[in-house]
């Protein structure tokens, strides 16, 4: 199944207005102290808060949190996707020089779908349920600039095909019901690639699959950054999904970046507190089977409550006197983390913690069989 | 797709039946109810009676006298009246179903338009004072009682204002289409409005809460990710979806008003249709005229019912094949 390149009429990459003042070394998306805010009744909560990150070309950008931790909101409000009136979105975030922020309604639609494509989390409710699986990508192809009929059809069909679905050209007309759940957000992606989108802007894809699935969209994924050239952001709260796909990663906790690095870096040494919760409560084949898998204690953090200071303290097993002020990201320039710890002590400390958590997971009657095959 | 149009159609007409006969045994075959006694009068002797009896045909056993009835009313069409002798049925309801289909379709045109169009601008414009403000109106339009508001009207366009602003109105009553089609137009327009009042308000809010509802699904994110227009987003994807459930609302409306549930306005505005027979034959006990309005009515609700249903499947792909 070769990718082909779908000439655009009028449009090579979906870039609208004339880029001002960006070149291609710079990244592609570039997030500067983005700030959501929803005004409630009574006091104002901020979901995002002084969140900065980029995004490259040609990158896979994995970020990852629990649930909470504002990674969908952040993405939701580059594109302008929330509708609450009571959301005020503050910032910068430039998409090749543009900012997106500060950019009109009418600028942002014709980036949407076409240079900035969005893949959601439930592939089963995100096609509207009275039109068939072609109308929907017909729909994309004719949304921005005119195509005939008759192309655009034929273009669906293409796209079915490329994202794997079988015997395309029969199921077009298929209704999004009669699809299967992975079918489904194959549908969805192949939608979004209808004008090869610069930048797909993916939230947690794969949460809704099985993981057999879950692993065939992540390969689609990754073999259309390659041939394609696009770069992802992929939101997920699955580690598992971060380190099988991402060139780099953004942790959030809270609204803020907590750590931002290589994968590999962040895989290898994670610097911050929360990384390493989110790490040790991945279960590994091969690794002592524990009565529990190591947990981070408490639960994620409301965006009306967070404390002063750093966001994670209260759940924090290395909490100190520090915490109470607002850890800057810090750090090396390309891996960097948010917390006060000495940073020369930080592995030993993990692994300190490491112990402790097993333990706290496991308290002293671990499966005996599995204990002595730990390999260490 | 005709598979399902047929099965549809085939249950539509056994409902009927067993509509007819349970009017029919509502009225001959409850305990201490004598149609002859009422046919004959008040304080009728045996001898009158019993020849009543003969006359009617009451002294045959039940089935027979179903029978006879029905075919009196279907097959010859020669079905009279117990309390008009001499006057037949069958053309009665003929003369009167032309005003009522008039007056409902008129009614329903005017509050589909009005109510779909107060709907979805009260939901696309949600969180501003457009919202709150049309469905204050569609409450008042549903609060309003139909007798009142057609009584008031009358008021004002026959009598208060008559000879100034409202000279143009016609007197109560009824043209035909065919006869007049501008008098008809004149006559059923204040009959319209009142009767759809009521309804558009109704709709208008339904419509609102399901589209509302629509507006926050997934898939409505989905399509504003596309990067359409706003207009087609409402239009395409939350009104198409939230259109089920009026048309099968609607289906059901229509049908009862049809046949005969738009007594009210009918009566307030000297109508002679349906509803206005079925009530005054209901007065009367007349029972050949009420077994004919009741089929009647029965048949278009249960007709209604039946095109709902092969309306939604059309609309709905994932009720199709169930």
């Amino acid at each position: 199944m070769p990718l082909s390149t779908w000439p655009t009429r009028g449009s090579t990459r979906g870039c609208v207005v004339p880029e001002a003042r960006w070149s291609a070394d710079e990244p592609l998306l570039d997030v500067r102290d983005l700030t959501v805010r929803f005004r409630s009744r009574r006091d104002v909560v901020t979901a995002v808060d002084r969140l900065s990150f980029s995004v490259n070309t040609a990158e896979i950008l994995g970020v990852v949190g629990e649930s909470g931790s504002g990674k969908s909101v952040t993405m939701m409000s580059l594109l302008k996707l929330i509708r609450n009136p009571n959301c005020t979105v503050s910032g910068q975030a430039l998409f090749r020089g543009q900012d997106l922020i500060a950019m009109p309604d009418k600028a942002m639609r014709s980036l949407r779908g076409r240079s900035i494509a969005m893949i959601f989390q439930d592939p089963m409710t995100a096609l509207t349920p009275v039109y068939t699986v072609g109308w929907h990508i017909v729909e994309q192809l004719r949304a921005h600039g005119h195509v005939p009929a008759r192309d655009a059809r034929r273009r669906a069909v293409e796209l079915l095909d490329e994202v794997g679905i079988p015997d395309a050209a029969g199921r077009v007309d298929d209704y999004p019901h009669q699809f299967s759940g992975g079918m489904r957000q194959r549908a969805v992606i192949a939608m979004a690639l209808a004008h090869n989108p610069t930048l797909l802007i993916a939230d947690e894809p794969t949460t809704a699959l099985d993981v057999t699935t879950q692993a065939q969209i992540l390969e689609l994924l990754r073999r259309l950054q390659r041939e394609h050239d696009s770069s992802i952001v992929l939101i997920t709260h699955d580690m598992g999904v971060i380190s099988e796909i991402a060139d780099r990663v953004l942790v959030m906790y809270a609204g803020r970046a907590v750590e931002t690095g290589p994968r590999q870096e962040v895989f290898r040494r994670p610097n911050h507190p929360y990384t390493w919760g989110l790490l040790g409560s991945v279960p590994r084949v091969g690794r002592a089977r524990l009565r529990r898998l190591p947990t981070i204690p408490g639960h994620p953090i409301s965006p009306d409550q967070i404390p002063e200071g750093c966001a994670f303290q209260r759940r924090c097993r290395h909490r100190h006197n520090r915490c109470v002020e607002l850890p800057p990201l810090m750090g090396a320039l390309d891996h960097r983390d948010a917390c006060w710890l000495p940073r020369e002590d930080r592995q030993a400390i993990r692994r300190t913690s490491d112990v402790a958590a097993a333990a706290a997971g496991d308290p002293g009657d671990a499966v005996p069989a599995a204990a002595e095959s730990e390999p260490v | 797709m005709i598979w399902f149009i047929g099965r549809r159609l085939a249950a539509a007409a056994l409902v009927l039946v067993a509509i007819s006969m349970l009017v029919f045994l509502i009225f001959f075959a409850t305990p201490g109810v004598d149609p002859a006694a009422r046919i004959a009068g008040r304080n009728a002797d045996p001898a009158t009676l019993a020849q009543v009896r003969q006359a009617f045909g009451l002294d045959r056993p039940l089935p027979i006298r179903y029978l006879l009835l029905m075919r009196h009313l279907v097959v010859d069409r020669d079905l009279t009246s117990y309390v008009n002798r001499g006057v037949k049925v069958v053309p009665q309801i003929l003369q009167a179903v032309p005003i009522t289909l008039s007056l409902v379709t008129g009614a329903a045109v005017l509050w589909l338009v009005l109510g779909i169009a107060m709907g979805v601008g009260a939901a696309s414009r949600q969180g501003t004072a457009v919202d709150p403000v049309i469905v204050f109106l569609g409450v008042v339009g549903v609060s309003i009682p139909v007798y009142w508001l057609g009584e008031v009207v009358n008021l004002i366009t026959q009598s208060r204002l008559h000879n100034s602003l409202f000279s143009w109105v016609p007197p109560l009553g009824y043209v035909g289409l065919t006869t007049d089609p501008w008098q008809w137009a004149l006559h059923l327009l204040f009959p319209w409005l009142t009767l759809a009042m009521l309804y558009a308000g109704i709709y208008a809010r339904i419509l609102r809460s399901e589209m509302v509802v629509a507006l926050n699904e997934d898939y409505v994110r989905t399509a504003r990710a596309k990067g359409i227009s706003e207009r087609r987003i409402l239009i395409r994807h939350a009104l198409r979806t939230s259109l089920i459930p009026i048309v099968s609302l609607f289906g059901l409306d229509f049908g009862a008003l049809i046949g005969g549930a738009a007594l009210l306005t009918e009566v307030v505005f000297g109508l002679p249709g349906i509803g206005k027979l079925t009530f005054d034959a209901l007065e009367n006990v007349d029972l050949p005229v009420i077994m004919g309005c009741v089929l009647y009515a029965a048949f278009f609700v249960v007709l209604a019912n039946a095109i709902v249903d092969v309306a939604y499947a059309g609309l709905d792909p994932r009720v199709r094949r169930a």
